[in-house]
């Protein structure tokens, strides 16, 4: 009887699922444990818990919401690199009969999970945490539609997080390539918890996602300041707007199609299986059905950032402002229409292949409409070579060169020879590294001092530059000779001996990648540690054009004072230009969202029926929804949702910034 | 309180005067109805997994042998009647009458507790004739297209009831009549869906 009770309280969950065997696991945990009891015992022992939760847990606040998204993408960042350096390193040393350090069970796992977390718990937290920073700022709102969702949100993509870090130490990860393409990925052939945690993590995190979707869209048509019409938005706000109607259009398939999968698993039922009907290369084209819109969801907001920094940093009206919109509106359609061009080789006959093969080299015309409009706008203008700019120059010469390797693999006959080879590693990491990242390290540094106020230390932030840049073309480069060759990816031994030598130059380039992360880490400790001398009381360290600028930095909880009144495409640089002046007086009382612990409650929740369904711990699984609904529930018996900050308090924190300003001269 | 900001009348107006109202709830309508097509994709995919593998019996049963078109017409009356109840409800609603709402509320939510019944009795009734959903790909699809429907009205009816409870203890306020007003829109949409449904899976599904 013990024996039926213990598997009633722990499914099947026992003391083998500890991975102990894994010298390396091992060492990790004891490291990861280590660093964690270490940040307990420092927040303790400065009594943080209260300030962290009533500030920032609970904070209903964008920008706090925002920067925390920011904190979730990069600790996971470095997650997901530690998996990349473990294979470059795998496959430099795995020849001539060395099995390398990394058992094939072990090394499954890692080019899954890095697929993963790069896509769903670094990508996706980066971006949509510079929305939620930027875009009220933007269009000049006090926050966004739903701030009590914007928080819950951010909280479930932190669980999906946790469930996949948990799959570290507990268990194990999917060992079936990020997509867990059936019928590896059903019951039969992976009977562990691998794929389970891969799913349920992938869920709790993609309702956070499409809500966040749905709120964005509303903030950007419901909430943009007067005078701000849709052909007056700045480019980063078109570029979120379409990317969170891509989030809503496309995420919902995700959600359904993994539903299916755990159906298939948990029910038995036959979508997916080779028996009784089922059709697995149905779930490839649901999947690549959300997949393709998912890439543009990461690059879209990038092209943002890059058309602000081109723009701010050239001193010039951005080039082409009406065709950078149409081709943005274009690309979100045309991101629909390509995604059979994941699997020419299913063989669905010539006439299909034809027809996605175009789609997708149509969509390169937009895109290389962005990159002139770029281009144009740098044309005879002042362009200042700081930081942002910089790894805006990297990234167009960089992803130039992804965005033709990609039209080339467009071309049917010539994907049938590249399918699944090194060369589409190379395509893929070309563009996702060299536009989403440098893309994002652009935004970081451009927008850190409205976070902060205070700039980004420059000489570690060159050095992380240059670290990345010849670490990327040291990284890939190899690769795509290799899948000239017809080296396929994911492999862990190799028999050629004369290939070696080129996966050694990607180990070498992942070094340096790796400098590039700790000189960034560095860039930031030095910056806080020099806040003084990087100080920016103005607000507007670049001499900035759009609304975002206007405001202190950082911005007060209620953004502006005043809600501003918008004349022209670039509002903050036709303020400057006509004249204005800040208002010293006559402050409002300003209608403000309450903070709420509820979001991260329901996340709790929703953890622990993850973890529940995948190791079949029936009760926990059932307690849990029951848990999540009642609270759910008791949540909107809750009417009380918001105060005014008092008129008072507004001055006070205007007048605060008046001295500041003051002594600036 | 002076208007030195904005030099009122002769310069150009860069921000305003008064606190920019944007009314409580003002995006809630469009929040739910970008909520309900994101619903409605799921829906979609649903459906077109149906259309993939609703032919594949694997020599099981098919939509011949299994339904009863008599028992879904009763259920489409009862669940088309319980979109008519629930506008009655929105109609009393406007005139600020609670007891006519929460009465035809109650009606709507007694139609929907019926419909599913029958579907519970329906599926029952499959099961126990062998057509299980593990029993072969059409059925996998079939259950899962009207179960998460069935789903759907599942949460419909615990939403009304808490929406109910609501409206009993704080009145027809502003907050309440907006809660009312998205799950009108969530109840006709689950409406709209089962025509789909009717259409497709059980018409159709006849003449297969």
């Amino acid at each position: 009887m013990p024996d039926t009770l213990t598997r009633f309280i722990f499914g099947r969950l026992t003391w083998d699922s500890l991975p102990l065997h894994e010298p390396i696991v091992v060492a990790t945990f004891v490291a990861v444990a280590l660093g964690g009891i270490a940040l307990f015992g420092v927040i303790t022992y400065f009594k943080l818990w209260g300030y962290l939760w009533r500030e920032w847990f609970t904070s209903v606040d964008h920008k706090k919401i925002g920067i925390m998204y920011m904190v979730l993408g990069l600790v996971m960042l470095l997650r997901g690199f530690s998996d990349a350096i473990m294979m470059r390193l795998q496959q430099a040393i795995a020849f001539n009969g060395s099995e390398g350090y990394l058992n094939s069970h072990h090394y499954d796992q890692i080019f899954t999970a890095h697929g993963v977390i790069m896509i769903f718990f670094v990508a996706m937290p980066f971006v949509t945490g510079l929305m939620n920073f930027v875009v009220p700022l933007q269009i000049g709102a006090r926050d966004v539609s739903f701030p009590f969702l914007n928080n819950f949100s951010f909280w479930m993509t932190v669980g999906g997080a946790i469930l996949v870090m948990a799959s570290l130490f507990v268990g194990e990860f999917a060992r079936t390539g990020w997509l867990a393409y059936p019928p590896l990925s059903g019951i039969g052939y992976s009977p562990d918890v691998g794929v389970d945690y891969y799913i349920w993590a992938l869920q709790v995190a993609g309702v956070g996602t499409t809500l966040s979707g749905i709120n964005l869209i509303c903030t950007i048509i419901k909430m943009r300041a007067p005078g701000l019409t849709m052909m007056r938005m700045p480019v980063f706000t078109w570029t979120s707007l379409c990317t969170n109607v891509l989030i809503v259009a496309s995420f919902p398939v995700l959600t359904a199609v993994l539903s299916l999968l755990a159906l298939d698993r948990y029910v038995g039922t036959n979508f997916f299986t080779n028996d009784f009907g089922g059709n697995p290369m149905m779930y490839v084209n649901l999947i690549w059905i959300w997949g393709h819109p998912e890439v543009y969801i990461l690059i879209l907001p990038l092209f943002g950032v890059f058309s602000e920094v081109t723009s701010t940093f050239s001193g010039k009206r951005l080039f082409g402002y009406t065709s950078m919109v149409y081709a943005t509106v274009v690309i979100t359609i045309l991101s629909y229409l390509v995604w059979l061009h994941h699997f020419f080789t299913m063989g669905s006959g010539a006439s299909v292949n034809s027809f996605f093969g175009i789609t997708t080299m149509i969509i390169s015309i937009p895109t290389g409409a962005k990159i002139f409009n770029w281009l144009f706008t740098m044309y005879r203008g002042r362009i200042r070579f700081e930081l942002p700019m910089m790894w805006t120059m990297a990234f167009m010469l960089t992803f130039v060169v992804g965005g033709m390797t990609g039209v080339l693999l467009a071309v049917p006959p010539a994907d049938f020879v590249l399918h699944n080879s090194l060369f589409l590693i190379a395509h893929f990491h070309n563009v996702i590294i060299g536009g989403v990242l440098f893309g994002l390290f652009a935004g970081i540094a451009y927008w850190w001092p409205k976070a902060f106020g205070f700039k980004l230390d420059p000489f570690w932030g060159k050095v992380s530059f240059w670290c990345w840049v010849v670490g990327f073309w040291f990284a890939f480069m190899p690769l795509y000779i290799l899948g000239l060759m017809g080296v396929t990816r994911r492999m862990r031994v190799f028999d050629d001996p004369s290939l070696q030598i080129w996966f050694v130059i990607a180990a070498f380039g992942a070094v340096l990648i790796a400098a590039g992360i700790a000189a960034f880490l560095i860039q930031i400790f030095v910056s806080i540690r020099k806040r003084e001398a990087l100080t920016d009381p103005t607000g507007d360290p670049w001499d900035g054009r759009t609304l975002e600028w206007s405001t202190s930095s950082p911005p007060p909880a209620y953004n502006f004072a005043f809600t501003p009144v918008v004349r022209d495409n670039d509002a903050w640089w036709d303020m400057k230009k006509a004249g204005y002046v800040r208002p010293l007086s006559g402050f409002k009382p300003i209608h403000m969202p309450s903070n709420t612990g509820t979001g991260v409650i329901l996340a709790a929740f929703s953890v622990a029926l993850g973890f529940g369904l995948i190791w079949y711990i029936w009760w926990l699984a059932a307690l849990s929804f029951v848990c999540l609904i009642a609270t759910a529930i008791g949540h909107t018996f809750n009417y009380h949702r918001d105060f005014h900050i008092p008129a008072a308090e507004v001055t006070q924190t205007e007048e605060a910034r008046t001295t500041l300003l003051a002594a600036q001269g | 309180m002076d208007s030195s900001a904005t030099t009122a009348g002769t310069g150009p107006v860069f921000h305003l005067e008064e606190e920019h109202a944007h009314a409580e709830g003002s995006s809630t309508m469009l929040g739910f109805w970008l909520y309900l097509m994101s619903d409605c994709l799921i829906f979609a995919m649903l459906f077109a997994a149906y259309g993939v593998l609703g032919g594949n019996y694997a020599a099981g049963p098919a939509p011949k042998d299994l339904f009863d078109l008599d028992l879904v017409a009763v259920n489409t009356t009862i669940l088309l009647l319980s979109s008519i109840t629930y506008g009655f409800a929105m109609l009393t609603m406007d005139k600020g009458r609670v007891a006519a709402t929460q009465a035809w509320l109650a009606v709507t939510g007694l139609f929907g507790l019926a419909f599913l019944s029958i579907e519970l009795y329906e599926f029952a009734h499959m099961i126990h004739e062998g057509a299980t959903p593990q029993r072969s790909a059409f059925l996998s699809s079939f259950f899962t297209l009207v179960g998460t429907h069935g789903l759907h009205v599942t949460f419909g009816t615990v939403w009304l009831v808490t929406l109910m409870t609501q409206v009993s203890r704080f009145g027809l306020t502003e907050a309440n009549r907006r809660r009312l007003m998205c799950l009108s829109m969530f109840w006709h949409f689950l409406d709209v869906v089962w025509i789909g449904v009717f259409t497709f899976v059980y018409l159709m599904g006849m003449l297969r």
